[in-house]
Parts: C-alpha cells; structure tokens; sequence
C-alpha cells in the first residue's frame, strides 16, 4: 500500500510540474476512522498528503461532470474508471481533459460492517498486513480485510482499470465472476414478501439524494425531482412519493450502473436496493449484451437502435 | 432525586405508555433513530447519538398542515394539526435537548408563533438522559451544551449501571412520577451520577473554536476559501437532514382536482431548488454558495438573530457525511483565513 500511495505521490507531482493538469482528485486521510476523504490537490507541496488505503471508498469520477473546463488527473479504482468511460460513452467529459491514473483496487472496506463488530467506538483503524486493525477505548481487534470489503467490492469483475494514462502498481487477478445473487434471491421470493421488503427498504428513505449525488451517473441537470413546474413528484414522504423516486432513481440508470456501489454506501439510512439496479444491469447484458463502462466504442443501448434489438418484452 | 432500578424500567415505561405517545430511541436496521415505541422492549437507552434526531417530534419532516376543498361556491379548509396529544420524548440526549431550545427561537418567538411546532412542543414532557460515553466527534462543551447538561428537560435521568438517578426538573416533569416506582437515591448514588457527569464531560474530545466566529465569517463572505471548501461536497441533503438544529423548510399545495392539502417538508440550503427563483434566477447557483449558507447559518446569521450558535455539537453531520467534509476542520480553516 505504501508504496502505491508513494508511487501516486510522483506520478502526481510529476503531472502539476510539468503542468499537465490543473487539478488532481485523489484522497488524504479522513478526519475518522475507517474514512479516507476525497482530496482536490493543485499545490505539489501538498503531494505527500496524498493517500491510499482501503478506506478509499469514495467514487472520483463523480466530481468529473462538476469540475468542467479544467484538465483533470484522476486516481481511479477500477470502478472509478468504468464510471469515466461511461460518462465518455455519454459524451459527458472529454478524454483529453482527463489524465487517468489508475490504481487496481483490492477492495474498500466497509467501515459500516467493521463498526458492528466491535462494541464500544473505534478511535483508531489502519491496515498491516492483510489485516484491519481497529482500536477503541477498551479493544482492539483484527479483521480480515477481505472478508469485510463493501459487497460491491466482492462482487467486482474489473478491480484493474480498465483505461488509463498511468498504471500505478501491479495489476491484479480478477477474482469474482459474474454473477446476479442479489436479484436472484430476490426473485425467489413471493410477490408479497418482494413488495414487503422493497417498501421496508424504501421506508427508510429521507429523500437527501445523497445516492443521486454520490453516483458518478446522475448528471441531469435538472434531476426529475428538482423540477417544480411541472411537478413530476411530491416532495414529502408519502410512502408512494419516496418509493417513486428510489424506483425512477434506479430505472433511469438502466444500461449505465457500473455496480460501484457508491450510491449504497453514500447512503446514511443503509437502504439496500441493489437488486433493483442489478435487475436492469442483467436484463440490460441479456437483451443486448451491454454492460455499463466496459468499452468505448457502442453507444449505449437506451439511445440507439438496431433492426435486430430484441423485441421479445414487447407485448 | 430519586432511583429507578433498571428492572423498574419496564413497568415506568408501561405505565407511561397508558398516558403518552412514547417517543425514544430505537434500533431500526442496525442503528439508533428516535421514534415512537409502542413497548418498553423497543426503546435502546444505550445509545451513543441517534441517526435522525427527536427533532421530527416537533418538527417533522413532512407534517399535513390542512386540506382543502371547494365546493363550487366556497371552499372549506380544515386544519389536520392535532391538539390533543400528550407525548413524552424518553431518553434524548442533552446536545438533542438543547437543538430544541434553539428550534424554540425560531418557531416560538416574539415576531413568529408557529401553532404547529408550539402545539407539539407544548404537549410534549422531555425526558433527558446523561451522556456517559460522548463520541470522540460530539463538542458540545464548545457551544453552551454538556453531556449532563439539564438545561430544558422536565426529567433527567443518569445512568449509573445498575440503575437510573432521576432528577424532576419541571411541573411538566412531576407528572411522570405518579407511575413511579423508585425509591430515595442514597447520597452514594448522587455521588456517582456526579463523578460519572465529569467524566463524561472531561471525555469530550473535539473542540470548536466558537468565540470570534461570527465576527470572522463577517469578513469572509466572498473570500476564495469557499471556491475549495465546496469542492469535494456531494451536494446531497445529509448533514442538513440529520442535523438536530436545522429547520429549513419548504410548502407545497398537493392538490387533485376540487380538493387538496398543504404540506410542510424541510428543506435543504445543499438542494439546487433551495433558492430557486420563479424567473428561474437562483442565487445561490452552486455548491459554493450553498455551502457557505450552511455555515453561515449558523454561524453567523444565526448569531445575529437569536445570540446563540445554530450548532449543539452533536456530531452527526461529521459521522455521516459520505465524503467525510468534517465542521470541525471547516471552522479551524475559517479561523486560519
């Protein structure tokens, strides 16, 4: 780890030196612990306070449509990167605006999980080894750090960045294959038991938007719910209001949810509904074998047409 | 004072639900939120603070204010506030206690008379309960608040293992004790509760610098500082929602042909709709605006109007936030500018 982050350090300081880019985004240590916390850098004097650990949770690419019009170096995870070629595809950033540094990802841990399994705060949390170490008043323990990264992490087909400009350390074996356990298990269930837990889920929901505003892929201009003439939706929390928005919410990301997770993880009432976007992602690759922040070249299926689309879910 | 034992809990509680609508702390999907319990075994005491705050006792997020129809010639109106609740808030925090306090300055003051929040302010007893083990991010000593800080509650309670010191601080608050059954705290039992508050407040780890901060954010309103402060913000509604003093609020007529109803809901300065102006002008176009109304409000304006900081120090918006954009380090660099 130390060495990636020290090898980010020089890639970085050597790209603001030689004026490449303007601004690099990047993490330095959080204010807690468990957290690294996104970091806009300009000054190569503040290079060494660049970091990179497994606490690195956070999906860049999302500053990448607020920060226009400066050429940008980006470290980026493998999802990050899926999420820069999907904002490519939608012709949203423009590649030669962006320096890609990549790093492949081991996966972040999920500081949420890890918080559970201790009674009492934690104060402290680093790394050694393959292990995370976190200390509170009156424990300190070890976990595993495989077994407790974010289960998008676990599911992650491309932890190596996919494109890049600068490859930061070794790539990795990619280890998960595909699969759709989440909407799998779920479509074993009863209608019934299908709508009870969607609308347990959604009942939580406070409406913040910090979902729509953590995901690299909510771009809109004007989001659908931000529209007060015409008012496509209440503001309050209606059970059928919260549970329109968390539905269009997932929908409107059919063919471009690149499965990073940051939308659960940005999300402070832990609503899980990752079933709903695995749903389009699976049915998105099945009728026509798109997914999301993989290749440069189709556009994406929702804004184009072919004679031979499948038309079978036509009735 | 008086003791209640901890397996006296359950019965005070019982009792209490005959009377009241019992509001407290309660897990939902793994963590703390405040809520109405409808039994004792639902209220989770040992808490550190709750995710969403008892504010929403008073002030919820989104509350019918009246409906509305039209009958062809006239249009009836008919408010949907309900007067007659009697409610306890059971087991809120100081630092939650005081945000009360603060929401009072905004919604029952001289020049504005809120009857919704009043009305609920008023029917509800306020139970509060000691804070032994502050977080490493609570500062409420920094802004006029303190883990055993009584100011405001009716009933006061400090947990000291085996069983509750009960202090009764109001009339409102001598009403719980007709379902009471504690006995006379001992002078030992007093000691403790003391010993177990200065810890507690000898514990309190994060400081703010709040003396000065309105004078220097005067000065800063458009320094360069907040071109980078936003930079990293999502933009998402979380500190503002989660925050135990923050009251934004917006209305809106939910309407259907003849008949309808006005809601309240808060609002969030971090939304682009905040300030969005009918002719489509928003003043506050992007996040750098937006976020240097959140710490204005209640840093400065706040101040102005009603002399107290809009912040009790809770901790919540520096736990939560999904890029971890910490206050505390917000105010050291306002203070550093």
């Amino acid at each position: 780890m130390e060495e990636i982050q020290n090898k980010i350090r020089r890639e970085v300081v050597q790209l603001l030196s030689e004026g490449q880019v303007d601004v690099v985004i990047g993490f330095e240590q959080g204010s807690l612990p468990l957290r690294a916390t996104p970091f806009f850098l300009r000054d190569i004097a503040d290079a060494n306070r660049l970091v990179w650990s497994p606490f690195c949770e956070n999906n860049l690419a999302t500053y990448l449509t607020k920060i226009q019009g400066k050429r940008v170096g980006l470290i980026a995870k493998g999802c990050d990167v899926r999420s820069v070629v999907a904002l490519l595809v939608e012709k949203q950033i423009h590649r030669d605006h962006i320096v890609i540094i990549g790093v492949p990802c081991q996966g972040m841990v999920d500081r949420r999980r890890i918080e559970r399994e201790v009674d009492g705060e934690i104060l402290k949390a680093h790394q050694e080894g393959e292990e995370i170490i976190v200390e509170g008043r009156d424990f300190r323990k070890s976990l595993p750090r495989k077994e407790y990264i974010y289960p998008s992490c676990k599911r992650c087909e491309h932890r190596n960045p996919l494109i890049y400009d600068t490859l930061i350390g070794e790539k990795l074996v990619e280890e998960a294959e595909r699969a759709y356990h989440e909407v799998e298990a779920f479509e074993k269930l009863s209608p019934d038991k299908r709508w009870s837990h969607f609308s347990e889920e959604t009942s939580r929901c406070i409406r913040c938007y910090a979902c729509r505003q953590a995901c690299p892929m909510c771009y809109c201009a004007e989001c659908f719910v931000d529209s007060s003439f015409p008012k496509w939706i209440e503001k309050g929390l209606d059970p059928s209001d919260v549970q329109f928005w968390n539905i269009v919410r997932a929908y409107h990301q059919t063919g471009r949810c690149v499965g990073c997770g940051a939308c659960e993880r940005a999300c402070p009432m832990e609503i899980d509904l990752v079933y709903l976007t695995q749903k389009i992602n699976r049915d998105v690759k099945e009728l026509f074998g798109f997914e999301a922040g993989l290749d440069l070249d189709p556009p994406p299926p929702l804004s184009t047409y072919r004679v031979d689309d499948e038309q079978e879910f036509i009735k | 004072m008086k003791k209640l034992p901890k397996e006296k809990v359950k019965p005070f509680v019982e009792k209490l639900l005959q009377d009241y609508e019992v509001l407290g702390p309660m897990e939902t999907a793994g963590f703390a939120s405040f809520g109405r319990i409808m039994s004792p075994g639902e209220l989770k005491l040992n808490y550190q603070n709750s995710k969403k705050t008892p504010k929403e006792a008073f002030f919820p997020q989104w509350e019918v204010m009246f409906r509305y129809r039209s009958t062809g010639q006239s249009v009836e109106v008919k408010s949907a506030e309900d007067t007659g609740r009697r409610r306890i808030l059971f087991g809120i925090r100081p630092c939650d206690i005081r945000a009360a306090l603060l929401l009072d300055l905004v919604f029952d003051s001289l020049d504005f008379k809120d009857p919704y929040y009043i009305n609920k302010r008023k029917g509800t007893i306020v139970v509060g309960l000691g804070c032994n083990h502050p977080a490493s991010t609570c500062f409420c000593t920094s802004v006029n608040g303190g883990p055993f800080s009584r100011e405001g509650a009716d009933f006061f309670m400090t947990d000291l293992g085996d069983g509750y010191l009960v202090e009764v601080l109001s009339q409102k608050g001598r009403k719980l004790l007709r379902g009471f059954d504690g006995k006379e705290a001992s002078e030992e039992d007093k000691e403790r509760a003391k010993a177990i508050a200065d810890s507690a407040t000898r514990g309190i780890s994060s400081v703010i610098e709040a003396d000065g901060l309105m004078e220097k954010l005067e000065k800063l309103t458009e320094a360069p500082f907040w071109d980078f402060l936003h930079e990293k913000c999502l933009g998402c509604g979380i500190c503002t929602y989660l925050c135990p003093t923050c009251h934004c609020f917006d209305m809106a007529d939910e309407a259907f042909d003849l008949k309808g109803q006005r809601v309240r809901c808060w609002d969030s300065c971090l939304f682009p709709l905040f300030t969005l102006e009918t002719s489509g002008h928003n003043p506050r176009p992007t996040g750098r605006e937006r976020i240097r109304q959140r710490i204005m409000h209640k840093f400065n304006y706040f101040f102005y109007t009603h002399k107290a900081i809009a912040c009790v120090g809770c901790g919540r918006c520096i736990i939560h936030c999904p890029v971890n954009l910490d206050i505390r380090r917000v105010i050291d660099d306002i203070h550093r500018e």
